[in-house]
């Protein structure tokens, strides 16, 4: 018996209706800016817009430093974790699921309380200080996914030989991570990167509260101001995701394994 | 937030014992390097420190003391105005009705991709999607559902050409709990999916033909061998759901400005004025999310663990 059963399509055209029709509507309105007729003149609005390029740029640069700051966290912890010291692995992966206990709306609203003028730290006082806060704000947000991505890409290696035979031929610890470890994990980490880009490229709430020009604050600009063009850019925005999703995807083929998988 | 929690959602979480043990071997020939190791986790540990948990205590003490800095419980009392409690039940009505949509819409879903004989293809598809969907949140979402079903919406526009209804005048408004609700849904179900379909995998088939073989009908499986082992995934995905759609902001502000009075909506109002001239409530009102989603984060994980020793 081949045939689908009667239930799971209607399951599934159900779905996908539910799924598609916002799609299609977005598309369908985000082309009907002018009267009676299909037009790009929306995304033509939105792409030409200096603010969107600024904006878009800002949080390009943000994510980037984003992945940078977080690989850099995570990586060696994952590593040391991993080889030598599994007894702290309950408390990083309680670390790693903070994020997602934590909203993130509370954890702005405790740097900006935390981080303010008048506090020994005090971020917010300049612009870099407070770009620097947004980007640390991002490393919270993107640390579980980071963690998880790059920790799957220790386990698919076999770190403890790789380890050793670095050793042998006289590398030392920084050496070890840069040339030997984060190469044969590239793939793993890159995962990880994408999926930042896809949380961060349109942040809202974060980049609001700390008053930074990012491209979920023009989004949510555009959209109290205008009327077909929020419908381009959710199309862009939503092409973007897809775009970063299907990276993940894609690289997932090109896993190194110095390793046969031992769990 | 609304992010896809899928990657972590994932049960895979295989401790590595076999490591430990061989690692702890070289903990002891190599015992002066434990210095170096612990410099390589420190900056994390440090990260962690200042700018998750510190933060986060910060609000929850904040939340115990006076403008003078003494402490009191008037800041937690001050919550009882009808607008702060009106916020709290209607961000938990949409939280729960999102959850039970998502978990019963993203169960069917699921079965019906894995279970229900489908075409080849059609699996990995939904799959992707559901990757995609579940990270499709935020402001875009917003503004896909006002062009759907929105007064100008797609939907609302062909509803009334074709079938003469017009939802706006029966009462429907996307700015409302209802509006919210299936807007919500949009992110929820595919994380349920996400979450739920390596659990019906682990149904076994043979489970299935034994139960037939003893003459059970096919409901007769799904009521005392089916649902019983999916139950707590359920549970747990239900709580994790909630939790997802309670700390969620970005598409209710867009969607609605500050016409729905949900407790993120609320917060960030008082944030961005400190309007209230008491910033003790501001922390009373951050404390409340963080025990109502830290709860049901917690619900979440300990029947997750226990769920995982029944599906290997």
């Amino acid at each position: 018996m081949k045939r689908g059963k009667p239930w799971a399509w209607i399951v599934f055209l159900l779905g996908a209706a539910y799924f598609l029709l916002p799609l299609i509507a977005t598309v369908q309105f985000s082309l009907s800016i002018r009267r009676g007729t299909l037009s790009l003149d929306a995304y033509t609005n939105v792409l030409n817009s200096p603010q969107f390029q600024e904006t878009f740029v800002f949080s390009l640069v943000v994510a980037v430093a984003t992945i940078i700051v977080g690989l850099l966290l995570v990586v060696p912890a994952a590593y040391f974790v991993r080889l030598r010291a599994p007894q702290l692995r309950p408390i990083i992966e309680f670390v790693t699921l903070l994020p997602l206990i934590i909203p993130p709306i509370i954890l702005v609203f405790g740097y900006i309380r935390m981080y303010n003028s008048s506090s020994i730290l005090p971020l917010t006082n300049s612009t870099l200080g407070t770009n620097v806060l947004l980007t640390l704000a991002y490393v919270a947000l993107a640390l579980p996914y980071m963690y998880r991505a790059v920790d799957t890409g220790l386990r698919t290696i076999d770190v403890q030989t790789l380890t050793e035979a670095a050793n042998i031929l006289g590398a030392n610890t920084p050496t070890i991570l840069i040339r030997v470890i984060f190469p044969n994990i590239i793939v793993a980490a890159l995962s990880g990167a994408f999926l930042t880009l896809a949380i961060v490229i349109g942040e809202f709430t974060i980049a609001s509260l700390l008053n930074r020009p990012a491209f979920g604050v023009y989004m949510q600009n555009i959209g109290a101001n205008r009327a077909f063009e929020p419908a381009a850019l959710a199309v862009i925005s939503f092409v973007i995701t897809w775009a970063a999703m299907g990276m993940i995807q894609l690289l997932a083929r090109f896993a190194p394994r110095t390793a046969p998988l031992t769990d | 937030m609304s992010s896809s929690l899928d990657t972590i959602a994932a049960p895979n979480a295989a401790p590595a014992s076999a490591g430990a043990a061989s690692s702890r071997g070289l903990l002891a020939s190599f015992r002066g390097v434990r210095l170096g190791d612990l410099l390589g986790v420190a900056p994390f540990l440090l990260f962690a420190v200042l700018f998750l948990v510190v933060p986060t205590l910060y609000l929850v003490v904040g939340a115990f003391l006076d403008a003078k800095g003494s402490l009191t419980l008037q800041n937690l009392a001050d919550l009882g105005t009808p607008q702060i409690l009106s916020s709290f039940w209607i961000s938990i009505r949409v939280s729960a009705a999102s959850a039970a949509f998502g978990c019963v819409a993203g169960l069917l879903i699921a079965l019906a991709i894995i279970r229900g004989r489908l075409p080849a293809g059609i699996r990995s598809t939904v799959m992707t999607f559901s990757g995609v969907a579940s990270n499709f949140a935020g402001i875009p979402l917003a503004f896909a559902f006002i062009s759907t079903l929105g007064r100008l919406g797609l939907v609302t526009v062909l509803l009334k050409l074709y079938f003469g209804v017009d939802i706006y005048r029966a009462g429907f408004n996307l700015l409302s709990f209802w509006g919210l609700t299936i807007t919500y849904c949009y992110f929820q179900i595919p994380l349920m999916i996400l979450i739920i379909a390596p659990a019906i995998d682990g149904l076994r088939k043979e489970w299935t033909e034994a139960a037939a073989t003893l003459g059970a009908t096919p409901f007769q499986f799904w009521r005392f061998i089916g649902l019983p082992i999916l139950w707590p995934n359920l549970l747990g995905t239900l709580s994790l759901l909630f939790a997802n759609a309670f700390g969620a902001i970005a598409t209710a502000y867009a969607l609605t400005g500050s016409s729905l009075n949900i407790v993120p909506i609320l917060l960030y109002a008082q944030i961005r004025g400190d309007v209230l001239n008491n910033p003790g409530l501001g922390a009373a009102l951050a404390l409340g999310m963080i025990v109502i989603t830290a709860v049901a984060n917690i619900v979440y994980l300990v029947i997750r663990t226990r769920a995982e020793r029944w599906l290997k």
